[in-house]
């Protein structure tokens, strides 16, 4: 008597690839903008929203690659109900809410907002500013009286290394560049904001200089900045001499030659020359951001022989 | 992460208050590594008593003590400097080891705290003058709680034994004396105002019954006298019988934004995901309010009592009491009645014998009105700047270190023992249908007896005026300030309204922290509304456009209002102070913003200032 042997039976070939579980569609949530009726997957903000259904929505300190902030304000929406109005950035969405996106108090927020940005803060190098401005018909004049001027965040831009300046006239205090510098993208944590309310600023310790601080010039805080307060020392450079031309210059795509992880790069070129680089939020290796080669180490580009 | 810390070691006082906080190094602990690793990080909410350690130590956080901070919490530098450099109170330059703090804030100002100041600014030089021999300054602050004894100065002594100590009223000879005393003799033992209740006896108090009549200091007396009486009855109820009567009793957050205590406590003893905790605000820093003040100092074992009774009915081990630094009396005698709680183990792993456990840790602010904000205060606790979350989500759901938080107001849980103990609905029908209970007021400014009064809901703005004596020196009344710099003012033809949620509501003001700051014809109002639009500049965190350049844009505005320069017309400068305000309460983040530009308003529209 022979026992079968059934254990020695491989088992029959899969007749189909097996496959991971589908996955349950996300539920929907059902709600309202402006009067429409939107449905939109849950966990969806209100900014998304928005976005798909066209509707154009100011913002400063929000960026697809970090972590909402929430503190800019200018992306304010009104929410039937609420006392307050809700930063439509980071509010998600709920079933049978609400939403207005152009109602007065939503525009007086906005405008007050951009206002208040605009008489203590040099925007000149904001590219979506002066839009939103023209659209809430924001006047930041109105604050300063004859004599009185309003008060501002105006100080000498800081100068300490060969790649990149710190103009904080400029910053707005999005937190966007203590978030990549920190736990969104680069883990390095040289900035964080100091100080409290209007004299609140970014810094590193003790305000040291970049090179004395754990800046290891990733630029990726230049990548996240809304108003050109962090600029490529090039940049920076040419727009003192006059000879930055925004509208002369291409932009290129290409992959970094340095090491194997292949980052998208975007060349900013004028005039043959690479002034900046950066690179595209959407490239899944980077999600926009680089690491200090890739994003200074160029010159070896363009290195031309002395004229005779 | 790389944490880059370079410079000079520490000094040996400064490792001292350090390791008094975080513990000795371990031995090959280099200068310029840190192996504390993932438990390190772990304790990032040890920054702040560590910064609090050699600000007492030295009187000030140099970059060494601070270096060393980060190397054994493993805290980037940059963050913790801009910690540091978030609460007022820390002084990131050097600076004397004494230093009087002087408050020139609203109640104080109308009680002759511009004359001190003035007074001392030429006897000792202005504010933040170091004296001839470096060992002493004084400097100018926002309320420092000490309301019904105006004008009033706090004095800090750094040193291996730091002291702090209130003189309150001050005058500038005590001040002065105290500064010199303090430098010399360093060892003299602390020396408090008492502090009585005008009403002290009266059989009629209820949360301030044991005031001025139970030693403080003494869990025996409290216990001869009622207290842990509601503990053992709310063990006897169980969770959810205490929380159906804190529902039926309607009891409202008394901090100042009044959402129902009971929903807080379900919420929390329902949620899934564990641990919960429970915070206990005391982070009073409404200009004008001294209520919980008096009631940790005069009656600490209540406060632990019921931070208890919300612990063991919630489901948390762990409570912290947030306490603003400058209350060290409360913190002392606090300090005090949690060990002797611990000790005969109504605190510990085994409360009252019943297998649960709860213990309470205190916490201290360090100068930043802005805490007093529930989720503030939570990132102050967890190590970080004292900046509001956005909500949702709530507390309940996602507070203190990512977990279901209950978070209440001192006053809040001074009633909880009055309702396990008298029932729910008994209490529901103290006071008025939309405001049950008891409240307390701090009467302040020009009263005859400013001080804590305690009145059943109802009392109008009138009764609790008449309490105090009245107008001081029988003076006419030019306004009053109700709930505080986040109030509203309102004038001598209101006196009649009564002091409830919907009675203030009704009549366009706020209860708030339960403020009444009385102004009599002879003070100038202006300045008084001038130094409210100063403290809110001096306080928003800065986090969130509208609060942070609002309220310096306020500030200006009022400036040339006071000044009769207007921009334009009277008017044209109302309609932009109007926007600004609109902006303000519609779009910040935080009730700080939201209400910033309340109490300046009320006067502007009011006729109050300029």
């Amino acid at each position: 008597m022979t026992a079968d042997p059934i254990w020695f039976r491989p088992a029959p070939r899969p007749t189909h690839i097996p496959a991971a579980p589908e996955r349950p569609a996300p539920a929907q949530v059902a709600f309202e903008i402006d009067g429409r009726p939107v449905t939109v997957p849950e966990g969806s903000t209100i900014l998304e929203a928005c976005r798909t259904e066209g509707i154009e929505t100011p913002t400063l300190c929000f960026l697809e690659n970090l972590t909402p902030v929430n503190v800019c304000r200018v992306c304010v929406v009104e929410l039937e109900g609420a006392r307050v109005l809700a930063p439509a950035c980071s509010r998600k969405v709920e079933a049978g809410m609400k939403v207005h996106t152009d109602s007065e108090r939503v525009r007086t927020s906005r405008k007050v907002v951009l206002e208040l940005l605009g008489s203590s803060v040099d925007l000149s190098t904001a590219p979506d500013v002066a839009g939103y401005m023209a659209r809430y018909g924001a006047d930041p004049s109105r604050f300063a009286a004859p004599g009185a001027p309003a008060a501002t965040v105006a100080q000498p831009v800081k100068i300490d290394n060969e790649l990149y300046v710190r103009d904080y006239a400029k910053c707005i205090l999005c937190y966007k560049c203590v978030e990549a510098c920190g736990a969104d993208a680069q883990n390095t944590f040289a900035i964080a904001v100091a100080g409290r309310g209007f004299e609140a600023g970014i810094s590193t310790e003790w305000n040291v200089g970049l090179p004395d601080s754990a800046c290891v010039y990733c630029g990726n805080c230049i990548g996240v900045c809304p108003t050109g307060a962090l600029m490529f020392r090039s940049e920076h450079e040419m727009r003192a001499a006059g000879t930055w031309d925004e509208a002369a210059q291409t932009r290129t795509d290409t992959i970094c030659p340095y090491c194997g992880v292949g980052c998208t790069l975007t060349l900013h070129v004028q005039e043959n020359d690479i002034v900046k680089v950066t690179s595209p939020l959407d490239a899944d290796v980077t999600n926009g951001h680089l690491c200090v080669k890739g994003r200074f180490g160029f010159a070896f580009v363009q290195e031309r022989p002395a004229p005779e | 992460m790389d944490l880059h810390v370079v410079g000079p070691l520490a000094s040996p006082a400064e490792r001292a208050g350090i390791e008094s906080v975080v513990g000795p190094r371990e031995p090959g602990l280099g200068g310029h590594a840190s192996r504390g690793g993932h438990a390190a990080r772990g304790r990032r909410d040890l920054l702040l008593p560590a910064l609090h350690a050699v600000q007492a130590r030295v009187g000030w956080i140099s970059q060494p003590a601070l270096n060393e901070i980060c190397r054994r919490l493993t805290i980037p530098p940059a963050e913790a400097y801009g910690v540091a450099s978030f609460y007022a109170l820390f002084s990131l330059a050097s600076r004397p080891p004494v230093v009087a703090h002087v408050c020139d804030d609203i109640a104080c100002l109308a009680r002759g705290a511009d004359q001190l100041c003035a007074d001392l600014e030429r006897t000792l030089g202005p504010a933040g003058t170091p004296s001839a021999d470096g060992r002493t300054t004084w400097l100018r602050s926002p309320c420092l709680g000490l309301c019904e004894r105006a004008p009033a100065a706090l004095v800090t002594v750094a040193g291996e034994e730091p002291r702090t100590f209130a003189i309150a009223p001050a005058t500038t000879a005590r001040v002065a004396a105290e500064l010199s005393d303090a430098a010399i003799d360093i060892s003299r033992a602390d020396r408090w105002p008492s502090a009585p209740i005008p009403q002290a006896g009266d059989p009629a108090l209820r949360l301030l019954a044991r005031v001025g009549r139970v030693d403080p200091a003494s869990l025996d007396a409290y216990r001869a006298a009622g207290g842990y009486e509601a503990l053992g009855r709310a063990f006897e109820l169980g969770p959810e019988v205490v929380i159906r009567e804190l529902l039926a009793s309607k009891l409202v957050g008394r901090g100042g934004a009044a959402f129902p205590a009971g929903r807080k406590w379900e919420a929390v003893a329902a949620a899934p995901e564990h641990p919960h905790y429970l915070v206990c605000n005391a982070d009073e820093s409404e200009p004008g309010t001294f209520k919980d003040r008096v009631l940790m100092e005069e009656d600490p074992f209540a406060i632990v009592e019921a931070m208890t009774i919300a612990g063991v009915t919630t489901g948390c081990e762990r409570g912290y009491l947030y306490l603003r630094a400058e209350y060290p009396l409360a913190a002392a005698r606090l300090t005090h009645a949690i060990a002797e709680a611990r000790a005969q183990g109504l605190l510990g792993p085994d409360v009252m014998g019943r297998g649960v456990a709860f213990d309470i840790e205190i916490r201290r602010g360090a100068g930043a009105y802005i805490c007093g904000e529930e989720t503030a205060l939570f990132n102050s606790i967890e190590g970080k700047r004292g900046e509001p979350r956005n909500k949702p989500p709530f507390p309940v759901q996602v507070g203190l270190f990512g977990k279901p938080t209950v978070v209440n107001n001192v006053e809040t849980l001074a009633n909880v023992p009055l309702i396990i103990l008298g029932g729910g609905e008994a209490y529901a029908r103290i006071g008025t249908e939309g405001s049950t209970g008891p409240k307390l007021f701090c009467l302040s400014g020009n009263v005859t007896r400013p001080g804590l009064y305690e009145v059943e809901f109802g009392a109008t703005l009138r009764q609790l005026m008449d309490l105090a004596g009245g107008v001081e020196g029988g003076r006419a009344l030019q306004a009053v300030l109700l709930g505080g710099a986040a109030g509203t003012f309102v004038g001598p033809d209101q006196l009649d309204m009564p002091l409830t949620f919907e009675g203030t509501r009704a009549a366009g003001a706020t209860l708030g922290s339960g403020v009444i700051m009385v102004f009599d014809e002879a003070i100038d109002l202006p300045a008084i509304v001038l130094r409210i639009a100063a403290f809110f500049r001096h306080e928003s965190c800065g986090q969130c456009v509208p609060c942070r350049v609002g309220t310096v844009r306020q500030e200006e505005l009022l400036r040339r209002l006071v000044a009769g320069r207007p921009n334009g017309s009277r008017a044209d400068e109302l309609r932009l102070f109007d926007e600004i305000a609109q902006a303000m309460r519609d779009a910040s983040i935080c009730g700080l913003g939201q209400t910033a530009a309340s109490a300046v308003g009320s006067a502007l529209h009011g006729g109050l200032a300029g």
